[in-house]
């Protein structure tokens, strides 16, 4: 029996999964009640907004946002004071704010949070970098995959605009601002910011060309600011703390915090919101909690299908934007895989591909017919069929792609292989030269055997065998015929007593 | 809103509902409902509670209200309990029948259900 006196000792805030982070964009996930603007209020919600209306101007809220260091969360990493700023002094009729909440990467759920669990504060943030550049009017774009955050964000808006925190005459400043949200089919290419103002507008989401900026020449043609869901978490801090506050925290470039959604092969998945500059081995050994079953950490996918892979050898790095670019890894927008070594990185590499191909919105040539090729080729690998001349062909293609495509999706889509092949080259040379799987993932490279040591001839295994490819009688070592095994596992996952191998 | 002054009103009105302050009997009861929390079973667990709340005839004295994601996703459905003055309490994996346990144990009695907090799950 524990001692009720003891009741607190482990309470949430010192469990090894919370003591390392750091709650800027999280602070009210989990706190409040997402659907009562009051208990936004009462966090000091909307005061951000008040103070900004009432007592700066719109060039004293960008510099605030400029100083603060503050970088776009949705990937690029792009500085968001200074995307304001080449937005506030174009004159048009009409501007607008976009907050992209598509979220496509496989497995990411940062953004979806944000708008669950707090969505006012992005409200919040749009109302302001509208103040900032002149714009009146926002969209959010949601896929329709999230119809929880859709419902919040829209009983939020409601109760914003009951309140007159939207709408005209914002705290009697004279200024006018209100948004709407939009849904998207969850296609990937959408994310990407001209895409998903073309989507917005009612048409086929497909990239164009860029310039014009939408800076310049955004929604409807209009000068358009578009910034992530996080990036948007953000703003209302740092005008209430100031920019010094968010700029005294993280590494020298990258300032404020980073939300992840951990998962894979980790004990601890989740959402954690951590400091720039924390180390990889932190987030995985301490936040996490390590890998489950005793495995050995392999490494760890950021960036999703446009990122690439973070060897154990790079665990020490301290995360922020230029740290990873520089590892040929990137930060994306949240998503972290970690892989043991039971995950084969030229799968892994295949996966995202073949998510890329899949997504790719078949506009440009490189990136409809390129990333295909290289799929087929990583497909012949993994078949066992591979040749030494396939890694120059692939790193040939990855470059004339990432060179030749229109938009991010292509020009990034090469990224997963390039990396895996850079930090794993011997994984594929083992596919290729030795015709075998490191990591047991590749069926066409993977024999099962019975050890006839240890088979006590029970029968299970050939009872489990959907194809017949099992042979043996009660007392003789069963068997498998390698030609009819259909390599299911069947087997293996059934033997008691470990006498099946995968080889 | 017409001015700041008219926000701050607000906002003095509530946060005692928020943040329980120290030295209030009153006691705030959340429940993760997000995707996460929602998928791993909370709603049955948010509807016990309020239930055994009002059975118990703990209204005016205990809020319940639904939250969103805390972070931790292995340990869905998350309930946590904020009284004035101590550290809050994290109760993980609870169900229904979890929640009954703690109304009438924590909420009434006054004794936290050691057994069901992130202090006893952590492994
Ligand atoms: C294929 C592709 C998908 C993208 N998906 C997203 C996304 O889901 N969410 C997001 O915020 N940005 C996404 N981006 C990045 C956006 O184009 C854009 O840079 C970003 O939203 C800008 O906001 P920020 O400056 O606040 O980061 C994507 C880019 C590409 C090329």
């Amino acid at each position: 029996m524990i001692d009720n006196q003891d009741f607190n000792n482990v309470a949430l805030k010192d469990t090894p999964f919370y003591k390392a982070q750091e709650r800027v964009v999280l602070r009210n996930c989990g706190v409040i009640d997402p659907e009562s603007i009051e208990e936004y209020i009462a966090m000091d919600g909307y005061a951000a907004l008040g103070k900004v209306l009432t007592q700066m101007t719109p060039d004293d809220v960008i510099k605030c946002v400029s100083d603060s260091g503050l970088r776009g969360r949705g990937g690029g990493g792009f500085p968001t004071g200074r995307k304001w700023s080449l937005c506030a002094p174009v004159q048009a009729p009409q501007k607008y704010v976009v907050c992209n909440a598509d979220e496509g990467d496989p497995g990411a759920f940062m953004d979806r949070s944000v708008l669950e669990g707090d969505p006012h504060c992005v409200i919040e943030g749009m109302a302001i970098c509208g103040y900032a550049i002149g714009a009146t009017k926002g969209f959010v774009y949601v896929r329709a995959e999230y119809p929880i955050a859709v419902k919040r964000l829209q009983i939020a808006i409601d109760k914003a605009r009951e309140m007159g925190l939207l709408g005209k005459n914002i705290f009697g400043s004279g200024f006018d601002f209100d948004m709407e949200i939009r849904l998207g089919a969850g296609a990937f290419v959408c994310g990407e910011e001209t895409a998903l103002m073309t989507s917005i507008e009612g048409k086929r989401g497909e990239p164009r060309p860029r310039p014009p900026y939408p800076a310049i020449k955004g929604l409807y043609g209009c000068p358009t600011t578009e910034n992530n869901v996080e990036t948007f978490a953000n703003v209302a801090q740092i005008i209430l703390r100031g920019a010094e506050w968010f700029a005294s925290k993280g590494t020298e470039k990258s300032k404020g915090t980073k939300v992840f959604a951990l998962g894979g092969k980790i004990k601890n998945t989740g959402l954690v919101e951590i400091p720039m500059g924390t180390t990889l081995r932190e987030i995985i050994e301490n936040i996490g909690g390590g890998i489950p079953n005793g495995k050995k950490f392999k490494a760890a996918q950021t960036g999703g299908p446009s990122g690439g892979c973070i060897p154990a050898e790079k665990m020490d790095v301290p995360i922020d934007y230029d740290n990873l670019t520089a590892i040929g890894a990137m930060m994306g927008s949240g998503g972290l895989i970690v892989m043991d070594e039971d995950n084969c990185m030229v799968d892994i590499a295949k996966f995202f591909l073949g998510f890329t191909v899949d997504e790719s919105c078949g506009k440009c040539t490189p990136c409809r017919v390129g990333t295909r090729r290289m799929l087929e080729i990583l497909e012949k690998i993994t078949a066992g069929n591979g040749e030494m001349s396939d890694l120059e062909e692939l790193e040939k293609l990855a470059e004339y792609i990432k060179a030749n495509s229109l938009c991010g999706l292509g020009q990034t889509a090469p990224n997963p292989v390039l990396s895996t092949i850079k930090n794993f080259r011997e994984e594929y040379i083992a596919h290729i030269v030795d015709k075998k799987c490191p990591a047991g993932v590749c069926k066409n490279l993977l024999r099962y055997v019975i050890d006839p040591e240890k088979c006590k001839s029970c029968g299970m295994c050939k009872r489990a065998c959907p194809a017949d490819a099992i042979s043996g009688e009660r007392g003789v070592p069963y068997s498998i015929d390698p030609e009819k095994c259909v390599k299911c596992g069947a087997c293996y996952a059934t033997c008691k007593f470990g006498a099946i191998s995968k080889q | 809103m017409k001015s700041l002054e008219e926000l701050n009103a607000i906002r003095d009105k509530v946060r005692d509902t928020v943040v329980i302050p120290d030295g209030s009997d009153k006691i705030r009861v959340v429940v993760g409902l997000a995707t996460c929390g929602i998928a791993a079973g909370a709603k049955p667990v948010f509807n016990a509670i309020v239930d055994e709340v009002e059975k118990a005839g703990l209204g005016d004295k205990v809020s319940v209200v639904q939250t969103g994601c805390i972070g931790i996703c292995q340990f869905e459905p998350v309930v946590e309990v904020f009284e004035g003055g101590k550290e809050k309490t994290t109760y993980v994996k609870m169900t229904a029948e979890k929640a009954q346990r703690v109304v009438e144990e924590h909420l009434k009695g006054g004794k936290p259900v050691v057994e069901y907090t992130i202090g006893a799950n952590l492994n």
